[in-house]
């Protein structure tokens, strides 16, 4: 094994947990006049952070330790850096919407900094407890984040909703481990792989499908999704944006490493495959069908997401390099889509205080930048070139016909033509529907840097791909 | 040495990026001041010629190497598996030589047009799209893909529609712009298909690899497909070509894209984009010589009719521009038909020489414009060379190079077109040729004639243009003067610019003589026509009133078209309406009826009850458990239910 210094592997982690507590103790020490300072605090100290995690992508050492409790590999480092460059933006675009918060300013960024903690954690997990303390970690601090605005009764209610469904999510997950681990007497992922191979049982069976269940809740996988609307609704904007962009890809992280270590095997055989493929399908047409009607922005994006899940599972199915490649760019310039479409959700609703499609009416005239970021945004999640989008999802859906399974891809083809109909019949409100009677929203600071960048991104990625098509491939090969 | 020169001709991408730079700054920072948008364009571009004279100058020097071996420097664009694309650039004596031409050509016409443009509102605007075609233009001779050259070829295509309609509120501009891009988009069409059937066939697009791919995978492609393949492609690719540079049947647009201003019909529809095709050709040379020799001699047959008709119709116009603009077709079947007839370095040396004289004209004839406030008519004008002495002088230049008289540019390609014409047996197509000169020579002096010499109109107070206009005339014409001489050195044009093995030939002083002789009669029977009056051309057009009604007319080639678009293609088109607003539509309707009617009842599965939820949370865990149990065979046998209770 190759010689290495725990202080180096986990410093982005020291980081975020030190930063996460400094930023609780400012909180509650500091008098709060003077916590206007919190955010460009965390601002820096995430860029930071993320500088040094690109970094340890290109130049890091690849090393296990604990025994392979804890990986530190390139597809665990890319992902980190997904989550840190998420959480950013996140903290970038919330500027305005936390200052509006009652109390427990501090806090909020603190909380956002333990889930991104957790996600961290999962990405590295090599191992199933690790993987389940990382996923608590990221969840319980969501439970609180999302019921955050304790006076307004919808944050409240999806707080609870939250809490409730993602226990029960979590109670199967940990039944599956411990099946698992009652079976083969270890819960690091090479060794359970090992011993169950081969030879499948009614209990592996069963673990397995809890497994799926515990982490299927987590990406929003139909038929367990049906929490993601009301919570996504019910919860503060950049909450949402976080919810649905990084813990929907932290959860595919540990799905990946999981599924290529020990679903793969032998044991899960075609019978697995063919369960898998119909719910991916299922989950792209119900997410793009259900969003067809909705009326509440964050609803649609709710549905549009679990859709994207869907496209992301026909990357896993492919179960190469390339697809494996697809779903590590496509969840990357999932974020920046969805984090500018996002950021228009949370100026809307800081300026107009409601989150409804019809509100957006006439935004062409009143906000144009605002406009065209969200086209831009809906037009990437839909797949048009030049956007990023039409990049993954071509590098997605062509992994799978690669692989055979082309039945799969056209659904794929089909789904996303229906997904351009609800993407542009907002599109179609905010150009065309009169806002008489609405305000103008100007765009300031922070958040307006948030759209602009998110927005260019999404267009430069979509011109010219190659690089971060790369750095997905470099992640995807250190799996194999 | 060597590899100093390769460092050189890395910076080649710098040429195109250097006006689409001053394009961005223009419509971004600029736009409001004329003189600032006007002075970051023509610096660029300014820039880009020095530039290209560098990397020209070390073609020069680099010498057989670079014959050889070209300069190519790829940037992977897209690579995903069974798709590679690169964005490069491709330093040859070729490309170095239509760098230096473009750059040359739009630097002058961005000089000329601050004069002749002055006080237009759109006056930045207009340096914007200058820029902007410069870009394009360079970024499609440096392609080492067709791809690549194809992003270029359609962004040229665009800004020749942008100013073409330059004036909008003028109908016919709108009109001659839409005409234009519509026109060359049925080659364009062709084009692309057969850049698909070349990239399902050879896997690639670059120029390099499809060249090696036919050269020395010789037996496999003959595996492949055969040669027969290899000619449709040809085929294909060759229907851009006709488009873009103006080939019968798809001439019809070049005309009517004289309602652009001057200048822009001097670079544009002249010099530059219109030799694109020709180019395009050259570059895929190998393509066309593999084929079987249908292909070139279909390219020779066409060229040269195109040479001969558009000549003809030059003779019986009399707007000075659509002599001109007739003129450029009929150049341009010249360089076409020389690449059918394998006279690979005539027709590089006759684009390169006809870039500095048509330019040279057309920047004159724009001058002349400028003078008479927009009059356009031949006969409207005359004895104008006393007035504007140093327009005229220069006009008459580019008409004894463009007559092929010696010692001026034009003399030395015709001469090298027409000797390979005759040398690899194509005698029918020499003769074509020929007598093509000889009505150049006259329609061309019969222009000059008229307008420089004659009686002067009283109507006209003609004066001299500004310096910023004489000034790029003069320079034009000095290359049109001295333009051919790179036929002389021993290591000449055709030693750095030709196809295949090299072979020196020297000058067919006799062929030559004879080519002279047909341009000195087309010279003498204006002068005796228009001049000395011993030949009334009214008597003579109403002798032959038919053959004139027929030129006058273009031989009704709009008229034919109009007809087939009327009574053919709108007759089509009602049936397939019928067919898409019932049929199509009804289907469409029906799905999208079909889709949100489920996606209406599908919502109803989000109650908004907790309960609900994990119910059906619990109840999908068993479902899943059991599909999959009840999936694998060799658990088909097990109550799948009892292992619930563990047991095993």
């Amino acid at each position: 094994m190759v010689e290495f210094n725990f202080a180096t592997v986990l410093t982005p982690e020291i980081a975020i947990a030190v930063l996460s507590l400094i930023l609780l103790a400012i909180g509650l020490l500091i008098p709060a006049g003077a916590r206007k300072g919190m955010m460009p605090l965390t601002v820096f100290s995430l860029l930071g952070v993320l500088g040094y995690t690109l970094y340890d992508f290109f130049y890091g050492q690849e090393a296990a330790f604990l025994g392979g409790m804890y990986m530190h590999d390139q597809f665990a480092v890319y992902f980190k850096v997904l989550f840190l460059a998420a959480a950013l933006l996140v903290v970038l675009s919330s500027g305005g919407y936390v200052q509006k918060l009652p109390k427990h300013r501090g806090e909020f960024y603190a909380l956002l900094l333990a889930a991104t903690l957790g996600m961290m954690l999962m990405a590295g997990a090599g191992e199933l407890i690790t993987i389940y303390v990382g996923l608590e970690l990221m969840t319980i601090s969501f439970y609180i984040l999302v019921a955050y605005l304790a006076d307004d009764a919808r944050s409240s209610e999806a707080g609870i909703k939250y809490l409730v469904l993602g226990a029960t999510s979590s109670a199967i997950l940990l039944y599956g481990i411990s099946l698992i681990y009652g079976l083969t007497g270890s819960t690091q992922l090479v060794e359970v792989a090992g011993r169950l191979g081969g030879e499948l049982t009614p209990a592996s069976l069963l673990a397995t499908v809890f497994l799926l269940a515990g982490l299927g809740f987590k990406i929003s996988l139909v038929p367990f999704h049906l929490w993601g609307p009301d919570i996504y609704e019910g919860a503060p904007t950049p909450v949402t944006a976080f919810l649905a962009i990084a813990s929907k890809a932290a959860a595919f992280a540990v799905l990946i490493r999981v599924y290529l270590l020990t679903m793969n095997s032998q044991a899960f055989s075609a019978t697995g495959q063919t369960l898998l493929l119909v719910l991916a399908a299922i989950t792209m047409i119900v997410g793009n069908l259900i969003a067809i009607p909705q009326t509440n922005l964050k609803r649609l994006l709710a549905y549009s997401s679990i859709a994207q899940a869907g496209y992301l599972m026909v990357g896993i199915i492919a179960e190469s390099t390339a697809g494996i490649k697809g779903v590590l760019f496509y969840a990357m310039i999932y974020v920046f889509a969805n984090m500018g479409a996002f950021a228009v959700a949370t100026l809307i609703d800081e300026k107009q205080g409601s989150s409804e499609i019809k509100d957006l009416a006439g935004l062409w005239r009143r906000s144009p930048l605002a406009t065209v970021v969200m086209t831009a945004s809906l037009l990437s999640l839909a797949g048009i070139p030049p956007l990023a989008g039409f990049v993954g999802k071509f590098y997605l859906f062509s992994a799978a016909m690669d692989q055979g399974y082309v039945a799969i891809a056209y659904i794929g083809f089909v789904m996303s033509m229906i997904s351009v109909y609800y993407y542009l019949s907002v599109v179609k409100v905010m150009f065309l529907a009169e806002g008489e009677g609405l305000p103008d929203v100007p765009v300031h600071g922070a958040i307006k840097f948030t759209m602009v960048f998110t927005m260019l991104i999404t267009i430069a990625i979509g011109l010219y791909p190659t690089p971060l098509a790369q750095m997905a491939i470099a992640a995807a090969q250190s799996l194999f | 040495m060597f590899k100093e020169m390769h460092d050189l001709f890395q910076w080649a991408w710098l040429i195109p990026a250097l006006p689409f730079l001053s394009f961005l700054i223009i419509a971004f920072i600029t736009k409001r001041s004329k003189r600032l948008s006007s002075t970051v364009s023509i610096l660029a571009i300014l820039t880009s010629l020095s530039l290209a004279i560098a990397i020209g100058l070390g073609v020069i020097q680099a010498g057989k190497e670079i014959v050889e071996h070209p300069a190519i420097v790829n940037v992977n664009w897209l690579n995903i598996v069974g798709l590679q694309i690169d964005f490069g650039t491709i330093v040859d004596p070729l490309s170095a030589m239509m760098l230096f031409v473009v750059t040359l050509v739009a630097s002058m016409v961005q000089i000329y047009s601050l004069g002749y443009m002055h006080g237009d509102e759109g006056f930045s605007r207009y340096y914007a799209y200058q820029s902007l075609f410069a870009s394009s233009m360079l970024g499609m001779v440096l392609a080492t893909n067709l791809l690549q050259l194809f992003i270029f070829w359609e962004l040229v295509g665009l800004c020749s529609y942008l100013l073409i309609g330059f004036w909008f509120f003028k109908v016919s501009a709108r009109e001659a712009a839409k005409k234009a891009f519509m026109t060359t988009r049925v080659g364009d069409f062709g084009l692309l298909l057969g850049m698909l059937f070349l990239y399902t066939k050879f896997g690639t697009l670059d120029f390099a690899a499809l060249s090696a791919a036919l050269n020395t995978n010789f037996q496999d492609v003959l595996v492949i497909g055969t040669a027969g393949y290899v000619t449709v492609m040809a085929f294909l690719v060759f229907l851009g070509p006709i488009g873009k540079s103006g080939q019968f049947p798809l001439h019809v647009w070049l005309p009517d894209a004289m309602e652009g201003p001057t200048p822009v019909s001097a670079l544009i529809h002249a010099a530059t984009m219109v030799v694109a095709g020709v180019y395009l050709v050259a570059r895929m040379y190998f393509l066309f010589d593999f084929a079987s020799p249908a292909a070139l001699q279909f390219i020779a047959g066409l060229g040269a009719f195109t040479a001969i008709f558009a000549a003809s119709i030059a003779i019986a116009q009399d707007d000075i521009k659509r002599i001109l603009a007739y003129s450029t077709l009929s150049q341009l079947g010249y360089m076409m038909f020389a690449l059918g007839v394998g006279s690979y370095s005539g027709s590089m040396f006759h684009l390169m020489t006809h870039a500095f004289f048509k330019a040279l004209m057309f920047l004159g004839a724009g001058s002349v414009i400028y003078a008479l406030h927009h009059k356009q008519d031949i006969w409207d004008m005359g004895g104008l060379w006393k007035k504007m002495p140093i327009t005229g002088t220069t006009f008459f230049i580019g008409v004894l190079a463009i007559s092929g008289m010696p010692p001026f540019a034009g003399f030395w390609s015709k001469d090298e077109i027409l000797a390979n014409a005759l040398h690899n047996g194509h005698p029918i197509i020499y003769g074509v040729g020929l007598f093509t000169a000889f009505l150049t020579a006259f329609y061309m002096s019969r222009l000059f004639f008229v307008v420089f010499m004659g009686p002067e109109k009283p109507e006209n107070h003609p004066h001299e243009s500004p310096w910023s206009m004489t000034i790029p005339l003069m320079i034009l014409a000095f290359f049109s003067v001295f333009g051919g001489f790179v036929a002389l050195p021993e290591h000449n044009f055709a030693w750095y610019i030709h196809y295949g093995e090299f072979h020196h030939e020297a000058i067919a002083w006799g062929l030559a003589g004879i080519s002279v002789l047909a341009g000195l009669l087309g010279i003498g029977l204006a002068y005796i026509t228009y001049v000395k009056k011993l030949i009334s051309a009214e008597s003579v057009a109403g002798q032959f009133s038919g053959v004139y009604k027929l030129l006058k007319n273009k031989y009704y080639v709009d008229e034919l078209y109009l007809w087939i678009i009327k009574n053919i293609m709108d007759g089509m088109a009602k049936v397939l309406y019928w067919f898409d607003i019932y049929i199509v539509d009804g289907i469409v309707n029906g799905l999208a009826l079909v889709t949100r009617g489920s996606g209406k009842v599908l919502r109803r599965t989000n109650t908004g009850q907790l309960q609900t939820y994990a119910m059906v949370f619990f109840f999908a865990v068993v479902v899943i458990f059991m599909a999959f149990a009840i999936g694998e065979s060799q658990l088909a046998a097990i109550n799948p239910l009892a292992t619930l209770g563990g047991a095993k």
